[in-house]
């Protein structure tokens, strides 16, 4: 009996406490920076892409969302030929961003990308390519990997050492 | 003694009452809201106003719809029943002295008579539903109104001493020195958890109970037959709102302000109390349900009885 008397009392109190709703459309609410939304693929300084076509984030995806065909441009930059995310299966688990080892797709704090169509929510590459670097700036896949591609040879960019000539290697 | 102007009376009274009922679902969802730290529908209209309006105009477009299975004239009777027997159980209501439909010297029989066909509403739209959940449904709102009836009655028989007449009229004009609600709250009480079961409103509304029999009795209704339900339930709210503030908190008495508007205070803030009722309280099991009117609410409405004759009958000397 008093119970009941007290959730009423308490329930009649919350009359004058603060609403807990969002206005969403008027009233944006804020997202952290490292909010799993809509995702992009990033570029490097140079504006070059920095996605390799590696497919570990389409195999990390667990909903099967990521499709893109591997390519090899005449520097020998690997590169997607084409790169599709389907945002109609996406679940925004961020696994695709963990696996890249490039920094190349990255989730970002966006959200509104209803459609009316779904075919709408098939983002091709040139839909999920960005100009900037995203999250992580000076970063450069090419100038740390150690590998040789047209205009650069192995050992010339930053903390590479040239390889060593095997045959020299006498004792 | 009827009213001067009866056809203003009834077809103001009517008006109200349905303009009043098809308002409150609006009323209660922004009401319900603020008790749950919500905003509520505030999206059509000034503060979501036309929001009933955009309710019922998807009523009236959706597919009206009897079962093939189901017995179609009780089915289609059945809502019918439900609204007029509320809508004429207003008749006997005084809002304000003179706007009153028709002033029986009977009204609280007649409130009591009206709120019992009412149970034949529901129970034969869940019988000719022909479905084992409406049915279900059918029958606790049976069982519920008819053993929360009689202690309803009972509550009610207090007051009808103390005012010494079954009129609701000369019941208001009795409370001029003193409420009934101070001499009569264990009364008070009584009528309102029996109202409250009544009007089959959440903690009470088992025959409808969305999360054991999807929406009992009325589970097989669709389009305006069921809005009947609907409008027919916040019509019971308004009736029972109005029948407590005329037989307990004074009816159209108060200082200052018109009668009317009184009338309105006092059956608008019990409205708003059932409405917090539903934001406070879960649903009981059926039994305890029944356990709580049979052995719980009927001695009390006995004893109550009891004690207010014996206090009349003393003063009376």
């Amino acid at each position: 009996m008093f119970s009941i008397l007290s959730t009423i009392w308490r329930v009649f109190l919350h009359m004058f406490s603060r609403r807990v709703t969002v206005q969403y459309p008027e009233q944006k609410p804020y997202l952290a920076p490292r909010y799993r939304g809509r995702i992009i693929l990033s570029r490097d300084a140079e504006g070059g892409e920095r996605c390799v076509a590696c497919y570990l984030c389409a195999v990390a995806c667990p909903v099967d969302c990521i499709a893109l065909q591997a390519a090899e441009d005449a520097a020998g930059r690997r590169y997607p030929e084409f790169f599709r995310i389907n945002f109609s299966r996406c679940i925004f688990c961020g696994y695709c961003e963990d696996a890249c080892p490039t920094y190349a797709i990255q989730l970002t704090p966006d959200f509104e990308m209803g459609e009316f169509h779904r075919q709408n929510l098939v983002y091709e590459k040139q839909d999920l390519l960005i100009d900037g670097e995203g999250k992580y700036p000076g970063y450069n896949f090419w100038k740390v990997a150690g590998v040789a591609i047209g205009g650069k040879a192995k050992g010339e960019a930053a903390r590479e050492a040239p390889p060593t000539d095997v045959n020299s290697l006498m004792p | 003694m009827t009213s001067p102007f009866p056809f203003a009376s009834i077809f103001g009274i009517l008006f109200a009452a349905l303009i009043i009922a098809g308002g409150l679902p609006w009323v209660e969802r922004r009401v319900l809201a603020l008790f749950q730290d919500r905003y509520g529908p505030n999206r059509v209209g000034p503060f979501g106003v036309l929001q009933t309006l955009a309710d019922a105009i998807k009523m009236f477009a959706k597919e009206d719809w009897v079962p093939p299975f189901a017995d179609r004239a009780v089915f289609v009777i059945a809502p019918a029943v439900l609204m007029v027997t509320v809508l004429l159980s207003f008749a006997i209501i005084p809002a304000a002295p003179g706007i009153i439909v028709d002033d029986l010297n009977i009204g609280v029989l007649f409130f009591l008579g009206m709120s019992s066909l009412g149970v034949y509403s529901i129970v034969l739209a869940g019988w000719s539903s022909d479905n084992k959940y409406a049915l279900l449904g059918a029958m606790r709102g049976a069982a519920q109104m008819l053993s929360y009836e009689v202690f309803m009655g009972l509550s009610i028989m207090g007051t009808v001493l103390l005012a010494g007449s079954f009129d609701l009229v000369k019941i208001v004009e009795a409370q001029r020195g003193l409420w009934f609600v101070v001499p009569q709250f264990a009364g008070f009480m009584l009528f309102l958890i029996a109202g409250l079961a009544e009007t089959r409103r959440i903690p009470f509304d088992l025959p409808e109970a969305e999360s054991e029999l999807i929406a009992g009795y009325h589970a097989e209704y669709s389009g305006m037959k069921f809005g009947l339900f609907f409008v027919g339930e916040y019509l019971g709210i308004t009736l029972i709102s109005s029948i407590i503030t005329t037989l307990f908190l004074g009816g159209w008495l108060g200082p200052w302000l018109p009668p009317v508007v009184w009338f309105l205070i006092k059956t608008s803030a019990s409205i708003a109390f059932f409405i917090l009722l539903r934001a406070a309280l879960p649903r009981p099991r059926f039994d305890q349900l029944m356990a709580l009117g049979w052995k719980l609410m009927l001695p009390l409405a006995l004893i109550n009885l009891l004690a207010t004759g014996a206090a009349v009958l003393a003063w009376s000397f």
